[in-house]
């Protein structure tokens, strides 16, 4: 197990990247804590997957440094980096038998044969598949072939760290659950480094003590989910997560009010004045608005309600801008007027879609 | 998901079947009516049993050419299929020159029969060609026309030029299928080059090197034409193989019961190897059937 | 890739950690060589067709002294030449049409329904994808001979269905299973008919596959020679057999005899230009 750092990183598919936009990865900084579980959070190409194999060594980053408990590895092969992977689909040797697949990589390393009957017996007790560890891997389901491919990173004892890709795709819906729950005990149990890469905020969200949000090539947030869900520190991330995602208006900031249209809205903290021409918005979280029939507020004009259960969502404009409200299920309202109140505390603000921190 | 039970496809079969029924069915019953009777000529046949089946199994000429052809068939597909799958494990996987490489691999594959003959009847030839006239400047005894080892190297050397760009490009597609997470996660496990190979790349293409093996053995079992312009079967009989030789009772000599017969016992032979082949395929993907339907946790 | 022979034991820490290296680029030497040992015998016909007869017999030299087109020439203003390319072409093109036109419905079926026989059928059919021509050439001879299409280019054309015509079903029911049902279904609660249906949408998804189909079909009727030539003698001459014959007749024309041949592979050479794109893809299907 190790920490692995990630040092002024940047990757680009082309050989002679020009703009910033010919990165796939631009530079960051990162850092993964060991026995960590981290999800790596974001849209189909944002770069999660390059990320991943540049840590894997599948891939040579071109620029910044990859390094294990302070030892550069960024030129190490694969082979020798104690990095293991699980892929999106199953990669599961056909031919061999569920014991053969899990033996394969101590083999490789020419691990005393002893040893690999005693890790491979561990591991097949704790994935639960020491029944079919003789039945041929070709004939499995799709979700034990997923298990005998992490079975193949726990039998090495000195895996640094295990890399998922968006493990789950190809899995029933009602056995993620299962799985995850099973993923979630191994991590437990073994303590390893876990980086698991997906694009479903509640696969994310619920496995990992921190998510890291990539947008187009960048880390745009690194935090627990509280973090996330309460101080976005992107635009993207207040889209991303939750659900419905945060409500972003156009305003403009005068002090520690905002005037959106011609409603003034007060911000709780003072900001200092934005630079001319930069893009000005405010996010608020649909779970922190308040929708009257009348009283305080300002005005909004409901264009539908949406009742999705244990809580309704109010589809409804502000000054021309659509916006939505977590309404509680026995809300009702007579014509389409409405009054929208804000809690001042709940109200982030955003320069060129990021966050900016104002002062009390 | 099964497919439905619906007699009214045989209206969409049917001019397949009246078109091969014309040209298979028809001539195939000329073939076994030849086999069992002889003629005098002017159209009068009498029964012969199995007199021409006897006799020829019985003959000198029909083993050797027998064993001639499995001699052959055997080389070819020992020589062509290691090597087809060496070629392709060396084709790049993607870029540019991809399809440079498709291209001319399948250059060979397109030349009608009668010229890769002629061309390696002439590139053999010690006074013209670039194979015997280099051979023979290195002091090497070779000449296709007048020695039987040489011959057979000759038309050995052809069908693995003619034919190994089709094992090769069969195995180089079997190994596009396979997804770069196997290569990345073999090199994750620390798979050595060969077991990449042995785990990998050889379950994956196991489909399609059957498919090489049968229709190289098929092809290769029925070889005419190609010897025919290089050797014409000879020196002597050395390189008479099954083909030839039918065709030189059948049309050179006018034997028509002894073709026939041949041509029975010779279709017999490769109807019998293609039902093992097909067998062992549809079994195979049956097996798969069963486990994918039967098996799971 | 790096090689690796003997795997390493131990933590990293305790061993010499390997990096990324450029070894000698093995495979590409073998590709190279082998595509060398492909287009040396081709090069070698080449040169032959651009020399005349006397340099071929007096000198021994890799490139031609002096080129000529005196060879091709010879082919291209002599009928008995020429004509042999016009009839191989129209038995070619001829019996890819019959092929491929009569193999789509059969495919289809194959594909979309289980039918009386239908297994028996689908191996009867590839059996004759494994016949000897050889086998066939007599009776063949005798069948269009008192039919009297002995030496037409149909006749050709229709013998070259023995093996083409199960290739093409075979081809076209592996491209035919890749197209989900569910759109057939749809076609017909959308109230096309069947003949509608098959042409207007069926066809154009599995374009790439007729495009397969076709291509093997023209390349295996192109190249043989054994039927061709046992069913024709003058008017349907196809080109491989005039060269034959050329072989035996003058013996010593190798200039010309060169120059046929390269006329012979570049419709073929053409062709694989055209759907290179797809071969990986016929072949991916592993039915040829």
């Amino acid at each position: 197990m190790a920490r692995i750092d990630l040092v002024d990183l940047a990757h680009s598919y082309m050989s002679n990247p020009a703009s910033r936009a010919d990165y796939a990865l631009k530079e960051m900084t990162l850092s993964w804590e060991d026995g960590g579980a981290y999800a790596l959070l974001g849209p189909s190409g944002c770069g999660k997957t390059t990320l991943l194999n540049i840590m894997s060594g599948l891939l040579v980053p071109s620029q910044g440094r990859v390094l294990f408990d302070g030892r550069d590895m960024t030129q190490i092969i694969t082979e020798d980096r104690n990095i293991a992977q699980v892929f999106q689909f199953p990669v599961i040797y056909d031919t061999m038998t569920v014991r053969q697949n899990l033996e394969f990589p101590l083999r490789n390393r020419g691990v005393p044969e002893a040893e690999i009957k005693t890790r491979v017996a561990e591991i097949a007790e704790s994935l639960h598949m020491t029944a079919e560890l003789d039945h041929k891997a070709r004939g499995l389901t799709a979700d034990a072939k997923q298990k005998i491919s992490l079975g193949r990173g726990l039998v090495r004892q000195d895996t640094a760290a295990i890399l998922f890709d968006e493990p789950l795709t190809v899995i029933d819906p009602h056995l993620k659950w299962v799985l995850r729950r099973q993923l979630k005990d191994l991590h437990r149990r073994y303590d390893f480094t876990m980086v698991y890469v997906t694009h479903d905020q509640t696969e994310a969200l619920t496995f990992a003590d921190k998510v890291v949000v990539m947008y187009d090539g960048e880390v745009v947030q690194v935090g627990t989910p509280e973090e996330l869900f309460e101080r976005p520190a992107h635009t993207f991330v207040g889209y991303f997560i939750g659900s419905p995602g945060m409500n972003v208006l156009p305003c403009r900031v005068e002090g520690s009010t905002a005037h959106v249209g011609g409603q003034a809205l007060d911000l709780g903290r003072g900001y200092a004045p934005p630079a001319a021409g930069a893009k000005v918005e405010l996010g608020v979280r649909p779970e922190f608005l308040g929708l009257a029939a009348d009283g305080q507020g300002c005005p909004v004009t409901i264009q539908a309600m949406e009742d999705v259960g244990r809580y309704k969502i109010a589809r409804v404009t502000l000054e021309g801008h659509p916006m939505a409200v977590v309404a509680p299920e026995s809300a009702r309202f007579d014509g389409d007027r409405a009054r929208l109140s804000i809690d001042p505390g709940r109200i982030n603000l955003y320069v060129n879609d990021h966050l900016v921190e104002g002062s009390l | 998901m099964e497919k439905p039970l619906n007699n009214k496809a045989w209206f969409l079969v049917l001019p397949v079947f009246v078109l091969v029924a014309f040209s298979a069915l028809l001539p195939l019953m000329t073939v076994v009516n030849y086999a069992f009777q002889d003629t005098f000529g002017n159209n009068q046949f009498f029964w012969a049993g199995t007199d021409w089946f006897e006799k020829l199994l019985h003959s000198d000429r029909f083993g050797e050419a027998l064993i001639r052809q499995v001699l052959f068939s055997g080389l070819i597909l020992a020589i062509e299929v290691p090597l087809g799958i060496a070629v392709a494990l060396c084709m790049p996987r993607k870029g540019l020159w991809v399809p440079v490489c498709l291209v001319l691999m399948a250059l060979p594959l397109l030349i009608p029969w009668n010229v890769v003959g002629t061309i390696w009847q002439i590139f053999g030839r010690v006074d013209i060609g670039l194979l015997g006239h280099v051979l023979y400047s290195l002091g090497i005894d070779y000449n296709y026309t007048q020695d039987p080892l040489s011959a057979w190297i000759t038309v050995v050397v052809m069908d693995v030029w003619h034919w190994t760009s089709l094992v090769a490009l069969l195995c180089y597609a079997g190994l596009q299928s396979i997804p770069d997470a196997f290569y990345q996660a073999a090199r994750i496990d620390g798979a050595s080059r060969w077991s990449v190979f042995r785990h990998i790349q050889l379950p994956k293409m196991d489909r399609v090197l059957l498919i090489a093996v049968l229709l190289r053995f098929m092809d290769s079992f029925m070889i005419y034409t190609e010897p025919f312009v290089v050797t014409g079967g000879g020196p002597g009989n050395s390189t008479t193989f099954l083909s030839i030789d039918l065709v030189k009772l059948a049309i050179g000599q006018f034997d028509l019961g002894p073709a026939a017969a041949m041509s029975l016992i010779y279709f017999l032979i490769i109807l019998l190897m293609s039902w093992v082949f097909y067998t062992v395929m549809t079994k195979q993907d049956e097996q798969d059937q069963n486990r994918k339907t039967g098996g799971g946790e | 890739m790096s090689s690796t022979s003997m795997p390493e034991t131990g933590t990293p820490s305790e061993t010499t950690l390997r990096t990324r290296g450029r070894g000698f680029p093995v495979k590409a030497l073998v590709i190279v060589v082998y595509l060398v040992f492909l287009l040396l015998p081709i090069y070698w016909l080449l040169t032959m067709a651009l020399k005349t007869n006397q340099e071929i017999l007096s000198t021994f030299n890799l490139f031609p002294d002096n080129p000529t087109l005196a060879n091709f020439t010879v082919i291209l203003t002599d009928p008995a030449w020429y004509m042999g390319y016009v009839n191989s072409t129209i038995y070619v093109v001829l019996n890819t049409l019959i092929s491929v036109t009569v193999a789509l419905p059969a495919a289809y079926a194959f594909s979309r329904y289980r039918f009386m026989g239908d297994k028996h059928l689908f191996f009867w059919l590839l059996t004759n994808r494994m016949a000897p021509p050889a086998v066939f050439a007599l009776p063949f001879f005798q069948l269009y001979s008192s039919i009297g299409l002995f030496d037409t280019s149909l006749a050709v054309a229709l013998a070259h269905c023995l093996f083409n015509v199960p290739l093409a079903v075979w081809i076209l029911e592996g491209f035919m299973g890749g197209v989900p049902r569910e759109i057939d279904e749809t076609a017909y609660i959308d109230g096309y008919s069947f003949p509608r249906f098959f042409t207007r949408i069926f066809m154009p998804l599995i374009a790439p596959g007729i495009g397969v189909a076709a291509f093997f079909c023209f390349m295996f009727s192109w190249v043989e020679l054994l039927l061709a030539r046992t069913l024709t003698s003058v008017d349907a001459k196809p080109i491989s057999a005039t060269m034959t014959r050329t072989v035996s007749a003058s013996g010593l024309d190798w200039g010309v005899l060169a120059a046929a041949g390269i006329l012979t592979i570049i419709p073929g050479a053409l062709v694989i230009y055209f759907v290179r794109n797809y071969i990986a893809k016929g072949f991916a299907l592993g039915r040829v």
